[in-house]
């Protein structure tokens, strides 16, 4: 009864949270507890009825072949000489979306009740909620679009969310840039995705993703290949910024800037996710065109690997987080360009889990230590913060892949549908991946939680509002993998794109080496960060290699080349053209001015003012007339006087 | 005998206009054109009147005509000869010459 109402009013998900926004704006921004209060509330119905939904769903299997599509007119364009275009807004319902809607409504519940915490004291503390309700009020919108034209406001509205939420420290200058940086950067990409999103139109003529599906999988009856190609690419483009792939990851680890709530929201459960089920929504465009499926696919490996190569030398707590996050999300790239919606969504799932956890961690240890960011500079907190240190170890288990984490069966998820497409090459970045991503995990967690205590730091550990929400997402972070297990695999048969695949045999052989390849990475970490008090050998290392050392700690100059690009090229060219706005432009302008005003200087000679001058051209002037009329006939005469005679 | 024609009138009004005109492109003084212009209606009321009764001398168009000149003129010379008088009083001077602060 409840259920068969959540499932036929899943608009209210996204639109309780959007009151919420509404209210607090407007009436309760003086109230700071109100507000809280209100945001919170509104969020944790919009995730009660989320949930039944997604039970709804889950428990209905009719909706893995045919999405509950409901949906209300909206707009309906008619061009002449074209076919009218009809633009709905609506619901989609089908396991994957009922799957974001209940993860992201979870997540966002608790990433809020933990800013109550975080966030106490500060002078913007509604406005913050404000922003937090807006902010899953847009992903929650995405996920259920039925529409492209839809899905693209809602995205559109998570990158302006994610602005406000970044650069909300306004003071900083530093927020204010990593803010104005990751809209700037999403907006170069979202302008991709619209151009990919007009071909789609004009091309199939509908926005409707159910239609779309059909349409595109005869495409021949409608386009060629190479149109295809290029129309799977430009929507391709959206995502590489959303979701942080390289080369537009550069803003997701400045989006650190924001409170630390935010950074778990961005991080785990919107907007950088946003990209991703994106791909994932548009797997059927995908899927037709070979040459895009490998560019996801090696795109996302390369992210993975890549971002993973930078999080092994940086030093501030969330900045490791932050690549890990964006090689994460390489990783679900990869599994989307392998061809399975599967374990890309699986990945993402266990993910927003485990990643949301750990940015609350680092915002719990942040909160102890007054803001000292970097790494180094702690050590010991366990003893001083044991709720956060364990739940936090908890999200290391997981992230690196120890089974029966989360992690774990994701990430093999992955490994295994990249070995069995045949994608040697990706399946060997992948495993390294996942190596580096145990070892830079530990890092942190050895140098930060454990190790010989700094007598400066004076932690304590943080209120029960930020407690809570760690502990529950700790328990996701260990339990919510056992969905997809290889012997008992109902997400598989959920989530699919096609056909579900049953693959029969376990894959032992994967299974086995990633477990081993992470236990591998944590043991690395530990002798060189734990068992190695004064960090000798690592000093050694980072002495012998320096020139590789350097490169990735300074995330390999992308952001320097992203500006000397900016300033040579970009301010170069505009320096030219206001050279020649100055001097061709304004110079036909003025040139044309100065013309009439010589003309008028040279002329005016002319008006002596003199009365008998003026009388004398006039009687010249008639005397020729008369002369004309004389000599050459009356035609003549006629067109001289304008045709009068 | 020597009988006057149409030629002789219309002689007689060109050379009147022409030393109109010619008092109204030299003469400096404001007056002394006023009169001018005076001569040149009178040339063009000869012309009228001459050509009214050699042309057609059972209509009175010219004539007509003729009158109407004149009453123009003497309103024309009103209003010319108070202009002159309004810029003596502030110039001093009905010299033509100096009349030259329309300009630019």
């Amino acid at each position: 009864m409840l259920v068969e109402f959540a499932l036929h009013h899943a608009w209210l998900v996204p639109l309780l949270p959007a009151l919420a926004f509404l209210i607090i704006v407007f009436l309760a921004r003086p109230w700071p507890k109100l507000s809280a209060f209100i945001s919170v509330g509104g969020m944790a119905t919009a995730c009660f009825f989320a949930t039944l939904a997604a039970y709804g769903v889950f428990t209905n299997h009719q909706y893995t072949e045919h999405p509950l599509v409901y949906a209300a007119r909206w707009l309906t364009l008619g061009l002449p000489g074209m076919p009218e275009l009809q633009i709905n807004v609506g619901v989609q319902l089908d396991p994957t979306s009922a799957m974001m809607l209940f993860m992201v409504s979870f997540i966002a519940t608790f990433i809020q009740l933990y800013s109550v915490g975080y966030m106490k004291g500060d002078p913007g503390f509604s406005v913050f909620f404000s922003y937090l309700s807006l902010f899953a009020a847009s992903m929650l919108l995405l996920v259920i679009s039925s529409n492209l034209l839809q899905m693209f406001i809602a995205w559109e509205l998570v990158g302006l969310c994610s602005y406000l939420l970044i650069g909300f420290y306004s003071h900083k200058i530093s927020a204010r840039e990593a803010a104005k940086k990751a809209f700037v950067t999403c907006r170069v990409a979202d302008f991709g995705l619209l151009l990919g999103i007009l071909g789609l139109v004009i091309t199939f003529g509908t926005l409707d993703l159910v239609e779309l599906s059909e349409r595109v999988a005869n495409f021949r009856e409608y386009t060629t290949f190479g149109t295809m190609t290029l129309l799977a690419i430009l929507v391709f483009i959206g995502p590489i910024a959303k979701s942080g792939q390289f080369p537009l990851h550069v803003w997701l680890p400045d989006a650190m800037e924001g409170p630390t709530p935010v950074s778990a929201l961005i991080h785990a459960a919107t907007m950088v996710v946003a990209g991703v089920y994106l791909v994932g929504r548009m797997l059927f465009l995908f899927h037709e065109v070979p040459v895009a499926m490998d560019l996801v696919a090696i795109t996302g490996a390369f992210t993975a690997l890549f971002a993973a190569t930078i999080a092994i030398t940086q030093r501030e707590i969330k900045r490791i987080l932050a690549y890990s996050t964006v090689s994460q999300l390489g990783y679900m790239m990869l599994a989307l360009g392998v061809g399975s919606l599967t374990a890309g969504m699986f990945h993402m799932w266990t993910h927003a889990f485990f990643k949301a956890l750990m940015f609350l961690g680092a915002g719990s240890v942040l909160h102890a230590l007054h803001h000292k960011a970097d790494v180094w500079e702690m050590g010991g907190l366990v003893k001083k913060m044991p709720i956060t240190s364990w739940t936090f170890v908890i999200g290391g288990l997981a992230i690196a892949g120890i089974p029966p984490f989360a992690g774990f069966w994701s990430k093999d998820e992955i490994l295994v549908v990249t070995l069995n497409g045949g994608h040697y090459i990706l399946y060997a970045m992948a495993a390294f991946t996942a190596f580096l991503t145990a070892f830079y995990m530990w890092r942190l967690i050895f140098l930060a939680f454990y190790g010989e205590e700094k007598p400066e730091n004076h932690p304590h550990e943080s209120p029960w509002t930020m407690c809570v929400p760690l502990i529950v997402l700790a328990a996701g972070a260990m339990t919510v993998g056992l969905l997809g297990t290889p012997w008992n695999n109902i997400w598989a048969e959920w989530i699919f794109f096609g056909e579900a695949h049953h693959s029969g045999e376990i894959a032992w052989g994967a299974m086995i080496s990633s477990a081993v390849i992470a236990v591998a990475g944590i043991y690395l970490a530990y002798t060189l960060y734990l068992k190695d008090k004064e960090k000798v050998k690592v000093k050694a290392l980072a002495e012998r290699y320096k020139s590789l050392y350097n490169l990735s700690f300074n995330k390999y100059y992308i952001d320097e080349m992203y500006l000397w690009f900016n300033h040579t090229m970009v301010d170069g060219s505009a320096k030219l053209f206001y050279l020649f706005d100055i001097y061709v432009v304004d110079g036909i302008v003025n040139g044309l001015g100065g013309f009439g005003k010589l003309s008028g200087e040279g002329l005016r000679v002319l008006q002596t003012g003199r009365l008998q001058n003026y009388a004398l051209v006039f009687f010249l002037g008639v005397l020729a007339i008369a002369v004309l009329m004389v000599f050459a006939g009356p035609s003549t005469a006629s067109l001289v006087l304008g045709g009068v005679m | 005998m020597l009988t006057i024609s149409l030629t002789h009138y219309v002689v007689l009004s060109a050379i009147l206009f022409s030393i109109g005109l010619f008092g109204v492109l030299s003469k400096k003084n404001a007056i002394s054109v006023l009169i001018c212009i005076e001569l040149m209606l009178n040339a063009v009321n000869i012309n009228l009147i001459a050509f009214s009764k050699y042309i057609t001398p059972n209509e009175f168009i010219g004539q007509i005509f003729a009158i109407f000149v004149i009453t123009v003129a003497a309103a024309e010379v009103g209003v010319g000869l108070a202009i002159i008088i309004a810029i003596y009083r502030n110039k001093l001077s009905v010299n033509l010459d100096e009349f030259d602060w329309l300009k630019w």
